[in-house]
């Protein structure tokens, strides 16, 4: 029943390698040193709420990330930190949301991932699954009132999204008004503490794809060459207009949810199974082998992105929080429409 | 010549689509159908491309709603019964709501909520659900009780750079008529006065008002003057009309379609109580539809919810208290 679309190989639509393998490994490798930092800063008690790593996921999400362009819709997930990266989202943005600096796009409002610049094709995510589809159908379809042609939108989830309604509503929404719509799930085997097993019956999830008339393709999430691409062909094929289209990657989740979860009840059969492979190092091996990069070109490059982390924390640690006396507790646009309601306790006069 | 409060909502959306191009409607049956009311009739035929059917998925049509406002469209959305809203609840309470406040990019979209009850409608398509909307900050929400209000209120929502909850009410969509559509409105946010008097305010809104009018006018023949506040916009509610009126008549009583737990009427009276105790001659009173699910049979259904009689019973005790 899988309805899948054949891949004509790395030559179609695809990087002019090993360029863009380079380009994708700095944006994983970005991601996963600002990861890390967010990490330490958590455990060192820097940071309020909670943080949530990309590990694991990052040559799926950079490869999604560079197959998209200015111009584009993309609404990320939660593990999107490279895809965000090399959509065009600046260091600042995740270190300002996760520190609650007041210049950040979400200026202490909302934390974390939830984030983005919708003004500019980055929608920030709530924190229900699934829920983002139909915003970047809808984003679509003005694009097409407007009669701007050559957008692509693209939507991250995991496995467990896959289970809501919204997915399934999105995803038809998304056939029935043949958007150009690429919806990627990134099935890293667990939603929270869920395996697999528990969380849907169908053989792949490609065949829910099939169920909508939406074709799919799989990629081998732990190998940037098969993302870049796979990525790089379904945006190209959806951008000349060949409809909504699904990619589903096999990957691991090489962390907790969050880092408040320790990860135990992940399978040490899974760990230790290709799907446990971790993708930085698979890329990293790569470059060495075909000799794309040295160990000392390497080097650089991971100093170079530490700094950029560095400076972007020491910077934001500057910043000042929110201030709640003169934040302006007003939902609305229209200022004037807000709902009166009597304050009983006054701010105290600074 | 006259015009039905329901051909009222749809000469605001002609209008609408016809004044600016970002305004598209999207809901099921709304398209070549014409809408489940015919609040659509012939507008995907005059705005072809403009007015489209949608799966039956409230979620995604939401959804679509808040991409498109956030690319600058301003989409009006037709729930074909306001019960059926709920799927789309998480979309309307925490995309839509929230987006404003999370971005700063604001989120102008129109759902337009077909409410309330008609008789053998039955639990699932009768609802009115204004008071869950109003909970949530992010929203304004309307309740027309007028011809003239349909038509303007919805012009309004649609040029609002917010998330409006358009409740409409399905009883008065054919019954009540106007004269001709108006050529200028009250402000949003403002309550009127539906009708003066100085013995006993009624706070109504939506079908209600009506049902309170009828009320007064029964009264008057007993020699009361009722003054009925038509509060328009549930949400911001207009206190300060509302605390005026109390000031006025000395009594209050607040009626109101939906359940009885919460809630516009309960709101109204928490606010007068609060901010206007020394103006209450009597003990505020609210009266609601029953605290069960909305019934199916006419002799049960005549009973559940609020009407003219029995505002006339609760204003009756209220004036001897």
């Amino acid at each position: 029943m899988v309805q899948t679309l054949e891949c004509r190989g790395a030559q179609e639509g695809a990087s002019p390698f090993p360029a863009q393998y380079l380009k994708a490994f700095r944006f994983m490798l970005l991601s996963r040193v600002l990861d890390e930092k967010m990490a330490g800063l958590y455990r060192a008690g820097k940071i309020h709420g909670g943080v949530f790593l990309s590990r694991g996921q990052e040559a799926l999400s950079a490869s999604l990330g560079l197959a998209l362009r200015k111009g584009d819709i993309f609404a990320p997930l939660i593990r999107d930190g490279a895809g965000r990266l090399a959509f065009g989202e600046p260091v600042l943005d995740a270190v300002r949301t996760y520190l609650g600096s007041v210049l950040g796009p979400m200026r202490g409002r909302d934390g974390n991932v939830h984030r983005g610049r919708p003004r500019e094709g980055l929608l920030p995510m709530i924190s229900h699954l699934g829920a983002m589809i139909s915003v970047v159908n809808g984003a679509l379809m003005a694009r097409r009132f407007k009669k701007m042609e050559g957008c692509v939108g693209a939507a991250s989830v995991g496995d467990g999204a896959t289970s809501t309604g919204a997915f399934h509503e999105g995803l038809n929404q998304a056939a029935v008004e043949r958007l150009p719509l690429v919806l990627v799930v990134a099935n890293n085997q667990y939603a929270y503490s869920t395996p697999n097993r528990r969380q849907f019956a169908c053989e792949d999830l490609m065949d829910k794809a099939a169920g909508y008339g939406v074709p799919a393709r799989h990629v081998d999430g732990t190998d940037l060459e098969d993302c870049l691409r796979v990525l790089t062909l379904t945006v190209a094929q959806t951008r000349a207009g060949g409809g909504p289209q699904m990619v589903v990657a096999s990957l691991l989740r090489l962390c907790g949810h969050g880092e408040h979860d320790d990860a135990s009840y992940i399978d040490e059969e899974l760990k230790k199974s290709p799907l446990g492979r971790d993708c930085l190092k698979v890329a990293e091996e790569r470059l060495l082998r075909e000799g794309w990069a040295d160990a000392e070109a390497i080097g650089a490059l991971r100093q170079q992105v530490t700094q950029e982390v560095d400076e972007a924390v020491a910077t934001v640690q500057r910043e000042p929080g929110p201030d709640p006396y003169k934040e302006n507790w007003c939902a609305l646009s229209s200022r004037h429409l807000s709902d009166v309601f009597k304050d009983l306790a006054p701010a105290p006069q600074p | 010549m006259s015009i039905t409060y329901l051909e009222a909502i749809r000469a605001a959306q002609a209008k609408a689509l016809a004044d600016d191009p970002r305004v598209f409607i999207y809901g099921q049956d709304v398209g070549a159908f014409g809408g489940a009311f015919k609040a659509t009739k012939n507008l995907a035929r005059d705005f072809p491309g403009r007015v489209l059917d949608a799966p039956i998925s409230e979620d995604a049509m939401v959804g679509a709603a808040i991409g498109a406002a956030i690319e600058g469209m301003r989409p009006i959305i037709e729930m074909q019964y306001a019960d059926f809203s709920t799927p789309g609840l998480n979309q309307i309470i925490n995309q839509a709501a929230t987006l404003f406040w999370r971005t700063q990019v604001p989120c102008p979209i129109t759902i337009r909520l077909p409410s309330g009850g008609t008789s053998g409608a039955g639990p699932f398509h009768s609802q009115n659900l204004e008071c869950l909307y109003a909970h949530y900050p992010g929203l304004i929400v309307m309740t027309p009780a007028t011809v003239e209000d349909a038509y303007s209120m919805l012009l309004e929502a649609v040029a609002l750079d917010d998330p409006v909850i358009f409740c409409e009410h399905k009883r008065l969509y054919s019954h009540l008529k106007a004269p001709a559509l108006p050529t200028e409105a009250m402000p949003v946010g403002k309550a009127r006065i539906a009708r003066a008097g100085r013995d006993l305010t009624i706070v109504a809104y939506s079908a209600m008002v009506q049902d309170a009018l009828a009320a007064a006018e029964e009264l008057a023949a007993e020699g009361s003057e009722i003054e009925v506040v038509d509060l328009r916009t549930i949400k911001p509610l207009d206190t300060d009309t509302i605390m005026a009126s109390v000031a006025r008549t000395g009594r209050l009583l607040c009626v109101g379609e939906s359940f009885p737990w919460g809630g516009v009427t309960a709101e109204v009276i928490a606010r007068v109580a609060a901010e206007g105790f020394g103006l209450l001659d009597a003990p505020p009173q609210r009266l609601n539809a029953k605290d069960t699910p909305i019934p199916f049979h006419p002799n049960l259904w005549l009973v559940h919810r609020p009407t003219a009689e029995s505002v006339c019973a609760a204003a009756r005790n209220l004036l001897e208290m």
